[in-house]
């Protein structure tokens, strides 16, 4: 019970950087969602039961532009298939008997920041420390919507454009100290450093959605690396 | 013909949870499959570093100041700095850039 304690405080702490980060992404967001004809509640709840950047874009502005539903539905899909690779990396780090209200939990937030924390974890983990993450995301997710809707543009582009950067800050936070442990990390972090970058300068991928992007080279690039350099086995411990 | 917006928002929400709730349910063992376990460790390193770069550099207002947090975030997390550290300390280079460059 302690333990589950001490982990929810950590994940309520390294969910604050998150919040603010999100905040502000969700800001932006607010605004498509008034421009789709939503109310500011309407937008919360879209955020609070989605909590996907790029797929709520996405459907924003499908939605704006009159579509359907099974177009909405196949459109959600594309934009958030990533998280269908990154639950499968989250499956292996629960311990196996990890019982199943945790797993249908889980399932309600892993975005690519969470992940990224989850992930960091040293051992098997505690869903509760994703758990005091996400207690302290969604609010700044779900808020950021609904103050985008109400504000529009009142938050000053200098802020919006400084606290955006927070989420990639956390990022780095997440694949460096790894890289420094490991060469073959390191030079993997390289590798798709410039990769995202060559395929953002192809024009032949020029019309692939950044979600699409994400989802080909994480397939690629991972594969490659596990082909090329087998991981002997990872520390399991707790 | 009108759409109904909770409608929109029932949709989105549900194809989001089915994709991100079934491998969680779905894979309750460990993969004992060398290849694939490798596989699934490299995931979250080139996932992050795919949507870490060049995006920051797009997600500020010049690409200058997001390559200079880029620069510092990598500098700070190198040492040791906590998750919270790089991240403030991201915000605020562009802050401080932007306060020269914009």
């Amino acid at each position: 019970m302690n333990d589950n304690r001490t982990c929810f405080r950590r994940g309520m702490k390294d969910g604050i950087p998150i919040a603010t980060g999100y905040f502000a992404v969700a800001f932006t967001l607010g605004i498509a969602a008034r421009n789709a004809g939503f109310s500011a509640i309407q937008a919360m709840v879209a955020s609070l039961t989605n909590n996907a950047s790029a797929g709520e874009y996405a459907a924003f502005a499908l939605i704006a532009a009159g579509a359907g539903y099974l177009e909405v539905a196949v459109m959600t899909l594309v934009a958030n298939a990533r998280y269908l690779l990154m639950s499968c990396a989250l499956s292996q780090k629960l311990h196996p008997s990890t019982p199943l209200r945790h797993r249908l939990l889980i399932g309600y937030d892993v975005t690519d920041e969470i992940f990224g924390i989850s992930m960091a974890r040293p051992g098997y983990l505690n869903p509760w420390y994703t758990y005091g993450a996400i207690a302290v995301a969604i609010p700044g997710w779900s808020l950021g919507t609904l103050m985008g809707v109400i504000m529009g543009n009142i938050l000053p582009l200098r802020a919006v454009s400084a606290l955006s950067v927070g989420l990639y800050g956390m990022f780095l936070a997440i694949i460096i100290p790894p890289a420094r442990k490991s060469r073959i990390i390191a030079g993997l972090v390289a590798v798709s450093f410039a990769a995202s970058y060559a395929a953002n300068r192809l024009s032949l991928l020029s019309g692939i959605s950044s979600g699409m992007k994400t989802i080909l080279l994480t397939v690629v690039l991972s594969l490659a690396a596990a082909i090329l350099f087998p991981v002997k086995e990872e520390p399991h411990e707790s | 013909m009108s759409h109904n917006i909770w409608l929109y928002i029932l949709v989105m929400a549900a194809v989001t949870y089915l994709v991100r709730v079934a491998p969680l349910v779905l894979i309750r063992k460990e993969i004992s499959n060398k290849t694939i376990r490798s596989f699934l460790y490299y995931v979250p390193y080139v996932t992050l570093a795919v949507m870490t770069f060049p995006a920051i550099t797009e997600a500020t207002q010049t690409p200058l100041s997001g390559l200079l947090a880029l620069a510092a975030g990598i500098i700070l997390a190198w040492v040791g700095v906590s998750l919270f550290g790089v991240a403030v300390v991201s915000c605020l280079v562009v802050l401080i850039a932007e306060f020269f460059l914009v």
